[in-house]
């Protein structure tokens, strides 16, 4: 079901002619030329975080070495209370995340129950939903339960845009674990939950693993809610303080750059370890129904 | 068997089954489903930021809006600025989907030979989805700068006068494009790269040595082994570029005037920053885009299960 990821390609060109070094150099440049495009934004964002403030705009690569926006950033702004904010909302979300999902997938990968074939259409069309129709109900309701500028209230809204995708992959996972082993929990007497949680889940990590970073990415890069829900400087989270270095009135580029910085480098470890796996989980969730 | 005991049996057999899936359907039923419905309702109605239930200091005021049945449709639907904006947002959706669409497919068919380097040009290339979109997104708009920006420091050093980037109504349609288009790239490359892989090898052997040259075998084998593949991302890829809120929101703000305000951005404008906030038309904003998505979603279905896919 996952065949489409791996990587155990037999060289199938071996039997063809080999290319002549004219169509090899156009290859190569071609790749080279898309590869440049792909690199340069973050690199050049990544240069200019070490230029002094006054030369964020220069050309050149870094003619005066300085660590400046980091500490302005981390010193003198409302950084690492955004970080901290964000931390706690995309853990948050992650660990509920993952836990919600990964029940879901184990039932609607194992049991045939009344209501499955909706269910499953239900996750499927939710991530269809525009922001749009849903942020004004959201806030009114979230304003309502006193959950604006809350963590919780973001918690409970990435939770839906990030569990519908994540059942699905889930259940991708699942669906390769042997149903033999569910079996066998149960001739040995554990109840469908034991089963569940003490022989089927420890089989499936890697798909938690690859669910769990797919929310925290998600969760970490999600803009228009946070901004709508979460206001003043102390609430914000990265998405919403990050906007504030550069608006219309002021443009602090050198700090924008250093935080950028800060803030990519976990999302682009999590992201270096996962990326295999989600697209063999999500076409494994979208083409098999 | 009555009715109550064939509930109970099947309560029963299936209980174990309903409390998993419980809690997905009780946050999106509370999340989703109540906000939906609300929102169908605020459309029917004239509610804004005057009207709907408010606490000012220690007073209640409670909303006085009322309903008024499909006045906001109409009014929408009557403006010209409604159509303007769909016919934007399909240009910028159609423009996106098939120009990441197809340079994900050149890369793919690049990457996917013997090559020295492969993994290289495999990492740099996935690099813009490592990064969180909205860091990528700042960066373009650093780059972009019209006074400042390197692309326009580059082009004067040839010579060439500054681009207005994001500040002429054509170019910064150009620009968000491009933007979407970097962002998007990765995906499909490494979608359309498994698909690739999947084909089994010996196709392309056959069709070798019955003489096929190379773009008959892309044709006759590529084509129809990424059919699969394909159609899912760019059913995902144009949901999700009709709804990208953050490169615009955060781009250009939907600027210069609303040359780039796709339907997403323009009914969260309506709702969060105009003045006064305008709840209800927002709300109508918003259940067209979900009545045009749902259509395009059915219509594109149906296509395909006329070829005969499964899906």
């Amino acid at each position: 079901m996952t065949v489409s990821a791996k990587p155990t390609v037999t060289p199938r060109r071996s039997m063809r002619n080999k290319r002549s070094p004219l169509a090899s150099a156009g290859l190569h440049a071609a790749l080279i030329a898309a590869a440049a495009v792909a690199v340069f934004p973050p690199l050049w964002l990544l240069v200019t975080s070490f230029k002094p403030k006054n030369d964020a705009f220069s050309t050149g690569l870094v003619t005066h070495f300085t660590f400046a926006n980091y500490s302005h950033v981390l010193a003198d702004t409302e950084f690492l209370t955004w970080f901290r904010n964000s931390v706690i909302i995309v853990g948050a979300t992650t660990v509920l995340g993952v836990f919600i999902a990964a029940t879901t997938g184990y039932a609607v990968s194992r049991f045939r129950f009344p209501g499955m074939r909706p269910l499953m259409w239900l996750l499927l069309i939710t991530q269809m939903f525009p922001v749009a129709v849903l942020i004004v109900p959201l806030y009114n309701l979230l304003a309502s339960l006193n959950l604006l500028n809350q963590p919780a209230g973001l918690v409970i809204t990435y939770l839906t845009i990030a569990v519908p995708f994540c059942a699905w992959m889930m259940k991708g996972f699942f669906d390769t674990i042997p149903v033999e082993i569910d079996e066998a929990g149960r001739v040995d007497g554990l109840n469908p939950f034991g089963t569940f949680w003490r022989l089927v889940l420890p089989l499936a990590r890697p798909g938690l693993a690859v669910t769990g970073f797919y929310t925290f990415v998600t969760a970490w890069a999600e803009v228009a809610y946070a901004s709508a829900f979460m206001t003043g400087e102390e609430n914000l989270t990265l998405a919403g303080g990050l906007q504030t270095f550069v608006n219309q009135y002021t443009n602090d580029w050198g700090s924008m750059t250093a935080a950028a910085v800060i803030i990519a480098v976990p999302a682009a470890l999590v992201f270096a370890f996962a990326q295999r796996h989600l697209v063999s989980g999500l076409t494994a969730g979208t083409t098999k129904g | 068997m009555t009715f109550a005991v064939r509930v109970r049996r099947a309560f029963g057999t299936h209980w174990y089954a309903w409390t998993m899936v419980a809690p997905v359907v009780l946050v999106i039923g509370v999340i989703i489903g109540y906000p939906l419905v609300r929102g169908v309702f605020l459309s029917l109605t004239d509610a804004n930021e005057a009207n709907v239930e408010r606490h000012i200091g220690v007073n209640h005021l409670p909303a006085t809006y009322k309903f008024t049945g499909l006045d906001n449709y109409q009014a929408v639907l009557s403006d010209s600025v409604f159509w303007d904006r769909l016919g934007w947002t399909v240009l910028w959706t159609v423009g996106c989907v098939s120009l990441t669409f197809l340079t994900g497919l050149a890369l793919a068919n690049m990457l996917n030979r013997t090559l020295r380097g492969r993994t290289f040009y495999r990492l740099a290339l996935i690099l813009p989805w490592a990064v969180p979109a909205f860091i990528s997104i700042f960066t373009w708009r650093m780059l972009y700068n019209e006074k400042n920006g390197i692309l326009n420091k580059l082009l004067a050093g040839g010579g060439i006068d500054a681009v207005p980037w994001l500040n002429d109504p054509t170019w910064a349609k150009l620009s968000v494009i491009a933007c979407n288009v970097w962002l998007g790239v990765p995906f499909m490359l490494v979608a359309l790269l498994g698909g690739l892989q999947s084909i089994p090898g010996e196709l392309y052997e056959a069709a070798e040595m019955d003489g096929a040259n190379a773009w008959q075998r892309f044709r006759n084998i590529t084509v129809p082994g990424l059919r699969a593949v394909s159609s899912t991302v760019i059913l995902l890829s144009a949901i999700w570029t009709f709804n990208m809120f953050p490169v615009i929101f955060l781009l250009t703000r939907g600027g210069p005037g609303d040359a780039t305000e796709i339907l997403v951005t323009y009914a969260y404008r309506l709702s969060f920053i105009d003045s006064p906030r305008d709840f209800s038309a927002s709300a109508a904003w918003g259940v067209l885009i979900l009545v045009l998505l749902s259509l395009v979603a059915v219509v594109y279905r149906r296509a395909l299960r006329k070829q005969g896919e499964v899906w």
